[in-house]
């Protein structure tokens, strides 16, 4: 199906999806106090994939990251069941959460906070889902 | 539970062991186990028979669903034992008649003896129950258990049309008395049929009393086959004989009967029932017994027989009720009708079950039931012939059979409406002897052709497809000893008098017995030279007559066209309701999902507007509106004109860009209103549904790619403008009656303290409603499978392309 060299798309894209996948991974850290989180930092993670896949073809993406969307959507929603869970433990209500500021050795003070746990399984499922789907549809014929 | 309790379930509980038995036993017919269970059963309330003979009542409950009043409550009185001997005595001949008509080679029988047996229990649950709940109960078990017996051979097309025709009226009026009993249980608090009874006084006052009291005889009449409900009697013929004999002339067309006699005490004070009671046995009476004479098949003669000899018993039980008027009397003459009632009740189901029995025999030997093909067995079934001759003689009302007594009585019940000054009988009133006596015409008529058609006249054995003969011993016991019954009653009426007769009559009218008058049932054959008697010569005169030259006035019958009979009527309102129904779904399911948005949204519009039309909804308070900034006004042109575009659009292809603009435009807005995340949001999730859109286009097929702008459509454009407008009147409105501030104070003040975040929305989402978010994200995981599954499995067979 390839007719063109795509030399440039490819080039730009080694180079674009890092900063893409960064912006990504700096959007759902900094979700719980500016604009972010897991949802939209899901999608643009997804939208990164999804470049590589414009690029190349759907088995470079699957050599470069070989993952079955379809477990890491299963794995992000047991995440966030789990996260929940984790506070019936503690005979607190489901899904209460809990922090705390930690002295880490590198951070100095930092908040550790169990809905960083809850957005990462979010952030998992958006990933999942967008790429089964656009997986699903682009392989079919 | 008492041993009562288990007599009447008792044969419910053997009918489960019944295909053990055909299946273990192939050598013995299976009737000969079922036998023991009637036996059983006739003997056991053969004991109670002292007992209400001397006026005393035995009732046992057994507790069932005591929170709503349904108890399996038993009651055994004068009218119940009637009936219970009936069921079990005729049910005993009838089996053991059974054993001999039906092959145990060939027939189904473990079917056949369920349905029997369990028709039996059903019918013994109606007789001896005196909660009204568990009385229906076993009343639709009879109509299920006889749909099953009639449709026996069912592969028959006719048995099957008959099955169908008894199921719809019979559980048509089953649904209906439910209805009534529902209505006693307002009025009276309880469904026990003793202790309404008791209250009949004030329930005669309520204003449900009438339409209780037409529901109950809606039930009444279609299961005792009343004009007009007549009509599925005639086809139940399909069954085999002895079900015929059993179900449709001596038991279950009896259940009528039974309940306008057991309820007669809670209702005949009214002047209603005793009309309508009356009226329809007396219409029933003449149209069964004119219908019968035109007949040729020897079952449909005594199907439209029993139809008429059904009328007869409701018409004297209509007009027994007159009796509750006149308590002073001594000579209580209306008494007479209730007594001559009970007595051709008992007459009836004796003489017709052997006739039907006589029937059975004729077909089973000769092959065919088709009067036209018979005639001349008299030399070789002369046993058959006595049975016939006896029966029919008796159902004709001849001397010296119990038949004649019964008429007689009937006749004097039917001449006493001259006395009557009461509900404006002593006018119309003339019609009751009048009707009366020509039907008792008519049914000279029949019980002779009956006989003379079938045994006397030329033999034409080449048209049968059998060689005619004596049927086996077996075949004959049964209705040997029905007949004997006949003559035995015939002779020795007060055997019965006092031992049956009497405590019904007490049981159906107790407030007789209450008031002091003693019901003094005597029969004599000999009665003097009294009208009756003369009209009874008048018959026989006039019936001879008339059968002599049946020939001749036979034509009158061919005048009814086939369309205004009943049947025709009910065949054409049948297909008329299935093609009505049929029309009506396919008027409004047209199969377009367009048609029915068209439904869905007309009726959101006209709930809604409608609402806030008569409540006066609708508000407009412009106190908490923001100042608008230059920035929306432009934003909301644009919204505006993407979402004209994309209903005017010429291509789909532009429709799907300005979606596209309409969508970016949004997340401008929440830009505008300072909504970062759900800008960020709406951006991405734009893009990616605008680019599944064009994947949907690029996969169109040609043809419709090339469609053009959407046709305008009138409806389509009002509808779409009202939805519109509804939204915008509700959504003003709503916002001019805020009646409570906001909660999302308490979200900024304790964003940080308890959640330890600064944005407020991802708080929201993960922590303070962390669990919405939770099942959101399910969706989305479920969406994704959904697309993997469609796209994956598509191929038939699930297998994976």
């Amino acid at each position: 199906m390839k007719k063109t060299n795509d030399v440039i798309l490819q080039t730009v894209t080694k180079i674009i999806t890092f900063m893409i996948i960064l912006f990504s991974i700096d959007l759902f850290f900094s979700g719980h106090y500016t604009p972010g989180g897991g949802f939209i930092g899901g999608l643009m993670t997804a939208a990164a994939l999804l470049l590589i896949l414009l690029a190349y073809d759907i088995k470079t993406l699957q050599v470069i990251l070989h993952v079955d969307f379809k477990l890491m959507t299963a794995t992000g929603l047991l995440i966030a069941i789990l996260t929940g869970t984790g506070a019936l433990l503690f005979n607190e209500p489901f899904l209460k959460h809990a922090f705390d500021y930690i002295n880490l050795p590198i951070l100095g003070e930092t908040s550790l906070h169990t809905a960083v746990l809850f957005d990462i399984g979010v952030y998992l499922v958006v990933i999942g889902v967008t790429m089964t789907i656009i997986q699903t549809i682009g392989e079919s014929e | 539970m008492s041993l009562l309790h288990l007599a009447i379930l008792l044969p419910f509980l053997s009918a489960v062991l019944i295909p053990f038995l055909f299946k273990g036993f192939r050598n013995i017919h299976t009737g000969w186990f079922v036998l023991l269970v009637p036996l059983v059963l006739f003997i056991y309330f053969i004991q109670y028979l002292p007992l209400t003979s001397d006026g005393n009542t035995v009732t046992k409950t057994f507790e069932w669903i005591p929170s709503l009043g349904i108890d399996f409550t038993a009651h055994v009185d004068g009218l119940g034992l009637l009936f219970a001997l009936l069921i079990t005595g005729i049910g005993s001949l009838v089996v053991l008649y059974s054993i001999y008509y039906l092959a145990k080679e060939k027939e189904a029988l473990h079917n056949f003896y369920v349905y029997l047996l369990m028709f039996m229990g059903a019918m013994l649950g109606v007789v001896l129950s005196d909660n009204l709940i568990v009385l229906y109960m076993f009343w639709e078990f009879t109509s299920i258990s006889s749909f099953l017996l009639i449709g026996y051979w069912y592969d028959r097309e006719r048995s099957r049309y008959g099955a169908q025709k008894s199921m719809l009226i019979t559980v048509f009026g089953g649904l209906s008395m439910l209805g009534g009993i529902v209505l006693l249980y307002i009025m009276g608090g309880t469904f026990s049929i003793q202790e309404l009874i008791n209250m009949s006084e004030s329930l005669i006052t309520d204003p449900l009393f009438v339409p209780a009291l037409l529901l109950i005889l809606l039930g009444a009449f279609t299961k005792s086959a009343q004009f007009p409900f007549h009509i599925w009697l005639p086809d139940a013929m399909e069954a085999p004989t002895p079900v015929s004999a059993y179900l449709h002339s001596a038991t279950m067309v009896k259940a009528g009967i039974y309940l306008v006699a057991r309820m007669s005490p809670v209702f005949a004070e009214s002047g209603l029932w005793l009309w309508l009671v009356a009226g329809f046995g007396i219409i029933t009476l003449f149209w069964g017994s004119f219908n019968a004479v035109k007949q040729t098949d020897l079952k449909a003669i005594l199907a439209y027989s029993t139809i008429s000899q059904l009328g007869l018993i409701m018409s004297l039980l209509g007009l027994g009720a007159a009796a509750l008027h006149y308590d002073q009397l001594d000579d209580n003459i209306y008494m007479i009708a209730t007594i001559a009632a009970v007595f051709h009740l008992i007459n009836h189901a004796t003489f017709k079950g052997s006739l039907f029995m006589m029937v059975g025999i004729v077909d089973h030997e000769t092959g065919t039931r088709d009067i036209r093909k018979l005639g001349g067995l008299v030399n070789l079934m002369p046993i058959t012939f006595t049975i016939a001759i006896i029966g029919s003689f008796s159902m004709a009302g001849l001397p010296p059979f119990n038949g004649f007594l019964s008429k007689e009585m009937f006749l004097t019940g039917m001449l006493s409406v001259f006395e009557l000054d009461l509900f404006n009988l002593s006018t119309w009133g003339v019609l009751f002897p009048v009707l009366a006596w020509i039907a008792s015409v008519f049914t000279f008529v029949y019980s002779i052709k009956l006989v003379f058609k079938t045994f006397l006249g030329k033999p034409q054995f080449d048209k049968l497809p059998k060689k005619p003969h004596e049927a086996p011993i077996g075949m004959l016991i049964s209705p040997i000893i029905l007949v004997s019954l006949v003559i035995i009653f015939g002779f020795f009426p007060n055997l019965l008098s006092n031992s049956m007769i009497k405590p019904a009559v007490e049981a159906i009218l107790p407030s007789l017995v209450d008031s002091g008058q003693t019901v003094d049932v005597n029969i004599y054959f000999w009665h003097g030279f009294t009208p009756e008697l003369f009209m009874t010569i008048g018959i026989i005169a006039v019936g001879a007559l008339l059968y002599a030259t049946l020939a001749k006035w036979q034509g009158i019958y061919n005048r009814i066209p086939e369309r205004f009979t009943l049947n025709g009527m009910y065949d054409a309102g049948l297909s008329l309701s299935e093609k009505g129904s049929l029309r009506l779904s396919n008027a409004y399911m047209t199969g377009f999902m367009r048609t029915y948005l068209v439904y869905i949204f007309s009726f959101f519009v006209a709930i809604l507007l409608s609402t806030l039309l008569i409540k006066d909804g609708f508000a407009i308070d412009t106190t908490d509106l923001a100042p608008i900034e230059f920035y929306e006004v432009i934003l909301a042109i644009i919204l505006v004109a993407s979402a004209v575009t994309v209903i005017f659009a010429k291509s789909r292809i532009t429709s799907l860009i300005a979606v596209g603009a309409a969508g970016y435009t949004v997340a401008l807005f929440f830009v505008l209103f300072r909504a970062p995340d759900l800008a960020l949001t709406q951006l991405v999730i734009e893009t990616v549904s605008v680019s599944l859109f064009l994947l949907c286009f690029y996969h169109f097929p040609r043809i419709s790619r090339n469609i053009e702008r959407i046709g305008f459509k009138l409806g389509n454009a009002v509808i779409s403008v009202l939805v519109g407008l509804t939204i915008t009147l509700i959504s003003i409105s709503s916002f001019s009656s805020r009646s409570f501030e906001s909660i999302s104070q308490y979200h900024i003040d304790n964003v940080y303290d308890l959640a330890a975040g600064g944005n407020m929305v991802n708080v929201i989402l993960v922590d303070f409603r962390g669990f919405d978010t939770l099942f959101e994200i399910a969706v989305l995981a479920i969406a994704a499978m959904g697309i993997y599954a469609m796209i994956r499995y598509r191929a038939a067979g699930g297998k994976e392309e």
